[in-house]
């Protein structure tokens, strides 16, 4: 296990922990390392309890890692709240400043913000965290040179005076730590890199991927964790007839998604919890009157306000029935940042595809961390469009069984989209057989969106793990232990939550037990499968922290013992 | 549509003003796209929920496009049209309860952004599809079903809100002169900018203001309403704002702001002037290279 780190920066929030923690992984990526970041924080704009944390490995990231080679603590508070996360053997970086007595084991005291003034640059604390951790790592004092250069060169008359000043700074940290004798497991070398990776946080990634997907109209409001995602979009999605614009709250978001989408042109919000309630009425609207939009719901703790700037996976349900009357509304998970750029491409080619709303669900646990992925080829992007009327169905806007083609206004077929029960032609009416067979082909579309994929692994087992969303990883972290030390075990994953790939759930219903891992009190999706027919259960956390692997290992193996015994005696 | 479509199930009571305002809609948008040498599918009708709404399925002749959503989001349906489509014409239909009561905090937001689209507010007082209720516009005081011992909130003056919150066009209108009424709305369609037309609009069954507004001398009744003298200048916002704060209510066009800059003239300038670079998606992936 020699090719895994796992570092945390942790603090009162404005010490760096998350430049610190960043930096590492940029650092670390740069020569070859995959990186996986996490950072914690209050809803407050400075202070409070924060953390960061850095998995660097020559391995694929599932996870931020369960527990902790290297804890840098900050000041006390930080230390008696993770030090029991530190594993034997790993080293303890405390803050000397905040503390009267030597700390024992193997811990080194640095007070980092003398030392940093001492370098000429008091903001190069975090510098000398990283050159302390690189050190102890054994990681060559070249990749964190390479990296300064490459971060701090930007054609400024005093960037050798500011590059040298924080290599100084690394080089402070590399002799504090080399001072202490103490090392950590050390990395092997960085694996060879075949082919162009970028590191990107999962809402900048789904961002990308849905202006690839042809992005036209992106309106939101500010709303943790979603704010990200509109100033990507305030910032790069610009250009002939694109328009991104600040709404006063989502009611006026969703409601101009909904003009916009009726325009004919393709639509996006962002918000998280709150805003997802507030746009339940508007999102039934989309569905009864047959316009394509993406709303992306950041999900964070809930309800109400809850835990803005936690991570939770509790907005399913609202997801798939965001307002009242018969609707269900499709939705896709990434569960990972890497999933997110195709997420990002699929929810803009579904709402073309059956002409409807769709919410891409994310969460502040994939949001707001950064990953290493393989660069994406925007070439070979396939951005579907919605069937346009030509005219020859008149008026007729919703005839048929299922799809019709859409009128775009200033063209032909004018129509009334209509949020009331209507008629082919958009009319309201309250006949009976009218809302029967309306409601049939509404629901009618949602087939058009059942082959998507899915992962399936050992499906001989009767026994499955499908996980959603952002416990994705730690779910095949532990599905990966569980397999190698004797436990039969299937796989089955898919980021296509509602519809379910057909196939998906032929084989889910076959399986005697499906177990969900899912950050939420009421096991929701598991709700949802048992009702499709799985005999699916729920593994559940709702501490507002993403799941450890070794956590699951140990439910997963308690939840086979119980229920296989109750089966076998049924 | 509805000529042609005897399954739409909707009518309006006999006497009702909304009549008036139909015809006045439909002539307005007919003789503009005709003007203009456009197709009047390039128009849109965005409308609320009421009585007032359904209007959008009761024009007569060709039909333009429209959208019949949920209750007081016809301006913010309306911002996203005009941000995906700044060249079709977007023609709000609206009454005083979806506007001004559960829609209110929309008309703001889009007086700052001077959203150019053209607002018909279809004011009969109460709310009449929920059978008599108090709206805004219902007066202090007044017996209804949900006001027992008589309304305890005042009545808004939508004309002088209107003006306060920085609508660049205020016009007020009357469903009994349709002719008058088709002019203010062309007038406000034409106008670069947020144009709201505030229209009375009687409801018979529940609040029936024709005599009121006329007036009736035999009764006693002063006029309620009365035509905004020829020498009043629209471009002087003091003076419309003195005229909307009259205890009669003024007919005509209120208020034109002069320089008036829509959303989308302010964007297309904005952009030229900071000179944003327009980046690929290959190029921000090239920006995320490790």
């Amino acid at each position: 296990m020699g090719s895994d780190l796992v570092v945390r920066f942790a603090g009162e929030g404005g010490q760096g922990q998350v430049t610190a923690a960043e930096g590492l992984a940029q650092a670390a990526a740069q020569v070859g390392y995959h990186v996986q970041t996490f950072a914690t924080y209050p809803s407050q704009i400075e202070g409070g309890p924060t953390w960061a944390q850095t998995r660097v490995s020559t391995n694929t990231i599932l996870t931020q890692g369960d527990q902790l080679d290297v804890l840098v603590a900050l000041n006390r508070s930080a230390y008696e709240t993770h030090i029991g996360e530190l594993r034997e053997g790993g080293v303890l970086i405390y803050n000397s400043k905040d503390f009267d007595e030597q700390l024992g084991g193997l811990s080194i005291g640095l007070d980092v913000d003398s030392l940093a003034r001492a370098t000429g640059n008091p903001r190069a604390a975090n510098i000398i965290m990283i050159g302390a951790v690189a050190q102890l790592a054994s990681m060559p004092a070249d990749y964190f040179r390479q990296f300064i250069e490459a971060r701090f060169r930007r054609g400024r008359a005093n960037d050798d005076e500011i590059i040298n000043g924080n290599i100084k700074a690394l080089d402070v940290g590399f002799d504090a730590a080399a001072a202490s004798g103490y090392r950590v497991n050390p990395l092997d070398p960085p694996p060879a890199i075949d082919r162009q990776r970028v590191l990107v946080k999962g809402n900048d990634f789904l961002s990308l991927g849905a202006i690839a997907a042809g992005l036209d109209i992106f309106i939101g409001y500010p709303i943790s964790p979603a704010t990200t995602i509109l100033t990507f979009m305030e910032g790069n999605l610009n250009g002939e007839g694109k328009f991104v614009g600040q709404a006063t709250s989502e009611i006026e978001s969703i409601g101009a998604i909904v003009g916009a989408g009726y325009s004919g042109r393709k639509a996006m919000t962002s918000t998280a919890g709150p805003g997802l309630s507030l746009m339940g009425e508007g999102l039934g609207l989309a569905w009864m009157a047959e316009i394509p939009l993406v709303v992306c719901d950041v999900q964070r703790g809930g309800p109400a306000t809850g835990l803005p700037t936690k991570t939770e996976q509790s907005d399913l349900l609202t997801a798939l029935n965001p307002g009242h009357g018969d609707m269900r509304i499709p939705v896709i998970a990434p569960g990972s940042v890497e999933e997110c750029w195709q997420a990002g491409i699929d929810a803009i080619n579904w709402a073309e595809r059956y002409q409807g709303p769709v919410i891409l669900l994310t969460e502040m646990g994939v949001a707001e961390r950064n990953e290493d992925v393989p660069r994406p080829d925007p070439s070979l992007v396939v951005a579907e469009t919605r069937v346009v009327s030509d005219g020859s169905m008149g008026n007729k806007r919703y005839s048929g069984n299922g799809l019709a083609p859409f009128p775009v206004p200033g063209g032909p077929g004018a129509y009334v989209a209509n949020a009331s029960e209507h008629d082919e032609e958009g009319d309201t009416t309250h006949l009976p057989q009218v809302h029967v067979t309306q409601t049939e082909r509404r629901f009618a579309k949602l087939k058009l969106l059942e082959n998507g994929s899915y992962e399936a692994e050992h499906t001989e087992s009767p026994i499955a793990i499908m996980p959603w969303g952002g416990s994705k990883g730690a779910a095949r972290a532990a599905y990966q232990i569980l397999r190698a030390t004797g436990t039969e075990l299937g796989w089955l994953y898919t980021m296509y939550l509602n519809p379910l790939p057909a196939a998906l759930l032929e084989e889910l219903r076959r399986k005697e037990l499906v177990i969900v891992p899912e950050l939420n009190y009421l096991g929701q999706f598991s709700g949802v499968l048992r009702g499709l027919g799985v005999n699916a259960h729920s593994i559940t956390q709702y501490t507002g922290l993403p799941f450890k692997e070794q956590f699951l290992v140990e439910r997963v193996r308690e939840e086979i013992a119980a229920r296989s015994g109750r089966l076998a005696r049924v | 549509m509805s000529k042609r479509n005897p399954e739409y199930d909707f009518k309006w009571c006999p006497g009702c003003g909304d009549f008036g305002v139909v015809r006045a809609v439909e002539m307005a948008i007919g003789r503009r796209a005709a003007e203009r040498g456009e197709s009047i599918e390039k128009t849109v009708i965005v409308a609320g929920i009421g009585c007032s709404g359904n209007l959008v399925h009761l024009q007569e002749g060709p039909q333009p496009f429209g959208i019949h959503g949920i209750h007081g989001r016809t301006l913010p349906i309306a911002y996203g049209i005009k941000a995906g489509r700044p060249d079709l014409n977007v023609l709000i239909a609206a009454g005083d309860g979806d506007f001004l009561s559960i829609g209110m905090e929309h008309i703001g937001p889009q007086a700052k952004r001077n959203l150019d689209v053209t607002a018909v507010v279809m004011d009969n007082g109460i709310y009449g599809l929920t059978k008599g209720q108090a709206s805004p516009t219902t007066m202090l005081g007044v017996v209804t079903p949900t006001t027992p011992y008589g309304k305890l909130e005042d009545a808004i003056n939508p004309l002088e809100l209107y003006l306060t919150l920085g609508v660049s066009f205020v016009a007020s209108g009357i469903s009994t002169k349709p002719r008058e009424l088709a002019g203010l709305i062309q007038q406000g369609m034409d106008h670069p900018g947020f144009a709201i037309v505030h229209v009375q609009s009687p409801c018979t069954t529940y609040n029936d203001t024709y005599e009121a507004l006329k007036g009736n001398p035999e009764k006693g009744i002063e006029p309620g309403a009365f035509d905004i003298p020829a020498d009043h200048d629209p471009a002087d916002r003091s003076a419309a704002i003195a005229l909307a704060g009259n205890k009669a209510i003024p007919i005509g066009l209120l208020y034109q702001r002069a320089d008036s800059t829509p959303m989308q003239q302010r964007l297309t300038e904005a952009r030229a002037r900071t000179k944003v670079r327009t980046r690929s998606v290959d190029d921000l992936l090239t920006g995320l290279h490790i």
